[in-house]
């Protein structure tokens, strides 16, 4: 036992005399840990775009709305119902109620052209004609300017988001869309989900202006709980006259979602990982360079009678130091640079734009820490093993 | 080039440390030709789009579609050479996740058109005989080892099945090949009057036009010409040059260029240290004998000059093979990344600015230690270390 605290105490006194010698090798020092600052900051900052994004598609559906589309359909693109369908969808069974009827909403789903505040060039803004329900069956929607749009009126309420990112959507404005113009009366947030990067519209004046007669694309209905799901969904799959697809709207978005995050994650890990691969040799060329620089000094340790093992450690201890210090550093940068900073990219299945903020997660910031400490470990490792292995009668002599 | 082996010499006196920096500069210029190649990926389209060709979609959005007639009419317009259309079929192979291009179009007015698809002319008569001919592209043929002979079913939920069918059928009648390194051939291109006379909805509808102009030079004026022509019809028209298309589309994904930038000044500011801070450890190890060498008679030019030969070797052997091994990867790897990235090369451009990173990067990596190394006065270096 007296021999364990003994060993422990050489590893703490060589481990706190190297690390309180780092200030005489500032130079080599700071380079190493600003090499994995810069691996930590791209790798967060990169994967805090696909956190955002996917974010925004999956804050968007609470468990207990579902959304029903043509069977087939891969978006509310390439969706289609009559009138007398979503009727029939409507009167389904699971939907909650309230004093106007079912809380359901038979809606439409276009794009239209409108320029990009940031750039000019023109870009596919989502436009939806929802019926007066769709505010009690989302449940999020708020306004923050102006009121709700009235019915039969050309009249359009904005996303937060869109309005942030398109040109022209400001409140009391007119755009002009084909043979139609609409008056925008409001803005809305809508809990930061994707709705807030669409435009909405009474679906009754939308579908002349898009000849789509009496058509909708999709009903988005509120359920009595999220139990209700499998009931809803088997009695219209059961029903003869409907051939139709039912997702809850949190599986439907994330599903939406999948491409783009998957793509932007895959991208982000590469990009990390060859950054991580050239920080690691400026880690282990740094540490070869502080073992080699104190040569005499670990020669002088062992020759009082220090161990090898806390010679190692203490030189582990420094590039883990050095390296959390770079992680923590490039992770906070990313933080204060990158955080809730909104940009706008299409979703890849209904083409049209999305604005979402980038979000640097606590979990990202754990990542980043990770990253940091398995790097600072690997540089650290063969440099102490060849501290370790020093012969101390040369190790004395050097220079 | 007679000091190159006193270079080398001191190259090799830690050699541990020169093959460490040169692998972090090699890594930086490896990723430094995947982003460009992304950024091909991205810009392709637009590099390659025809100078003399526009593209006429519906004012609204691109998802909607035009009456078929607006061919004959674009036609007339003074200036147009040539129109051909095409749509978005959107078909689905097997699962969603198999997505590629499809795109009904009229066979001699599309490859007229385009010249830069390159189809043998005997699968190209074959395509004009057989109805539900397809013509694929070559990348598109090695991602499924599709072959001259094969049927693909797709089915499409845009536009529906035919009639008592439960998918579309097409043969593979002809693989094209791409004119240029960049042009995409990972789609699929198909008969209209088959799909015309299949689809259950939306028969006689065109997704968009591309026209041949006469001059390139009056792209703008043509463009207005025909958006004058709908103007105030149901299905106002917007035509662009084609460039300008691709560009903006490129651009709704984001701003590809903007992010590549700050990944790489990231990159190349964080190696810039490691080689710098490397490149001044060498120097000072050295000083003893940088002051014999002057005692010598080397003049501080030549010394100034030794020391950044060394950092300028160490950037060149670790940025070419970098660079090289990104080029000849992309080669490789292309076929992989086809559903994502229909097109992925390093540019010959890009190889060269690498080239041209990989010398500044040694120079002013060298250009501290080199200064330092000028300025030691002789006595003092002599006496440093003893």
């Amino acid at each position: 036992m007296r021999d364990f605290m003994n060993w422990l105490s050489q590893i703490f006194s060589v481990a706190f005399f190297n690390l309180r010698t780092i200030p005489e090798r500032k130079g080599a020092a700071v380079t190493a840990a600003i090499g994995i600052a810069g691996v930590v900051a791209v790798l967060v900052s990169v994967l805090a775009i696909a956190e955002g994004f996917r974010r925004a598609l999956t804050v968007s559906g609470s468990p207990d709305v579902a959304i029903v589309l043509r069977s087939g359909a891969d978006s509310e693109m390439t969706s289609g119902f009559s009138r007398d369908e979503t009727r029939m969808i409507a009167d389904a069974p699971g939907i909650a109620r309230n004093a106007q009827g079912p809380l359901a909403s038979a809606e439409l789903f276009v794009i239209i052209d409108l320029p990009k505040r940031s750039t000019g060039m023109s870009a596919n803004v989502p436009l939806r004609g929802i019926e007066a329900q769709a505010f009690d069956v989302r449940g999020n929607v708020a306004m923050v300017q102006g009121r709700r749009f009235e019915r039969g009126k050309n009249e359009i309420i904005v996303g937060v988001g869109a309005a942030r990112a398109f040109g022209g959507l400001d409140l009391d404005r007119e755009i002009r869309v084909g043979q139609n113009t609409w008056r925008i009366v409001g803005i809305f947030t809508a809990g930061g989900g994707v709705a807030e990067s669409e435009i909405w519209s009474d679906a009754a004046v939308l579908q002349p202006a898009y000849n789509r007669n009496d058509n909708y694309q999709s009903v988005t209905a509120r359920l009595h709980s999220a139990a209700a799901f499998q009931e809803f969904k088997d009695a219209l799959t059961a029903n003869p006259q409907l051939t139709v697809k039912v997702a809850r709207l949190s599986d439907f978005f994330a599903e939406q979602s999948t491409f783009t995050t998957d793509f932007i994650t895959k991208i982000g890990v590469f990009i990390a990982a060859l950054m991580a691969l050239g920080a690691l040799f400026a880690a282990l060329n740094t540490m070869y360079n502080a073992v080699a620089a104190r040569t005499r000094e670990i020669a002088t340790l062992r020759a009082l009678g220090f161990g090898s093992i806390p010679v190692v450690i203490s030189v582990l201890a420094e590039s883990f130091a050095l390296a959390l210090a770079g992680g923590a550093f490039g992770a906070l940068a990313a933080y204060f640079v990158f955080n809730g900073y909104t940009a706008t990219t299409m979703n890849a299945q209904t083409f049209s734009q999305v604005t979402f903020a980038f979000a640097v997660t606590p979990r990202l910031l754990v990542l980043a820490i990770v990253w940091a400490a398995v790097l600072g470990l690997i540089g650290g490792l063969f440099p102490a093993i060849r501290a370790a292995r020093l012969s101390i009668a040369s190790g004395l002599r050097e220079t | 080039m007679k000091f190159f082996g006193l270079v080398w010499s001191n190259l090799k006196r830690k050699k541990l440390r020169a093959v460490l920096t040169t692998l972090s500069i090699f890594v930086a210029f490896l990723l430094f030709g995947f982003l460009c190649a992304i950024k091909a990926a991205f810009t392709a389209g637009v590099t390659l789009a025809g100078k003399d060709r526009l593209m006429v979609r519906h004012k609204i959005s691109i998802i909607q579609s035009l009456p078929q007639s607006y061919e004959q009419r674009i036609g007339q317009i003074p200036g147009v050479d040539a129109v051909a259309g095409q749509s978005w079929f959107g078909g689905i192979y097997k699962e969603p996740k198999n997505f590629f291009a499809s795109i009904p179009v009229e066979p001699e007015k599309f490859l007229a058109m385009f010249p830069e698809y390159l189809v043998p002319p005997g699968e190209k008569e074959a395509w004009l005989k057989v109805r539900n001919g397809a013509i694929i592209g070559r990348t598109l043929a090695k991602r499924f080892q599709f072959k001259v002979g094969d049927h693909i079913p797709l089915t499409s939920p845009i536009w529906g099945e035919p009639a008592g069918k439960s998918h579309w059928d097409f043969e593979v009648v002809g693989i094209y090949d791409g004119q240029k390194t960049g042009t995409d051939t990972s789609g699929m291109f198909f008969r209209y009057d088959y799909f015309d006379e299949a689809r259950p909805r939306g028969k006689g509808e065109i997704g968009w036009f591309s026209v041949r102009i006469r001059n390139a030079d009056q792209s703008a004026e043509i463009a207005k010409k025909i958006d004058d022509e709908f103007a105030n019809s149901p299905n106002e028209t917007k035509a662009e040059s084609e460039a300008a298309m691709i560009a903006g589309f490129a651009q709704q994904v984001g701003d590809i260029g903007t992010i590549l930038m700050a990944v790489l000044s990231a990159v190349f500011f964080t190696i810039l240290l490691v080689v710098g801070n490397a490149m001044g450890q060498a120097v000072r190890e050295r000083t003893e004998e940088i002051g014999v060498l002057k005692a010598i008679g080397f003049t501080n030019e030549r010394v100034l000059f030794l020391v950044l030969l060394e950092s300028c070797v160490i950037a060149l052997v670790g940025g070419l093979l970098g660079l090289g091994l990104a080029w000849l990867l992309a080669l490789l790897l292309g076929g992989l990344v086809a559903s994502i990235l229909p097109v992925f090369y390093v540019p010959g451009r890009d190889l060269l600015l690498g080239a041209g990173f990989v010398l500044v990067l040694g120079l002013v990596a060298g250009i501290f230690p080199a200064m330092q190394a000028m300025r030691l006065r002789i006595a003092e270096a002599l006496r440093r270390n003893a």
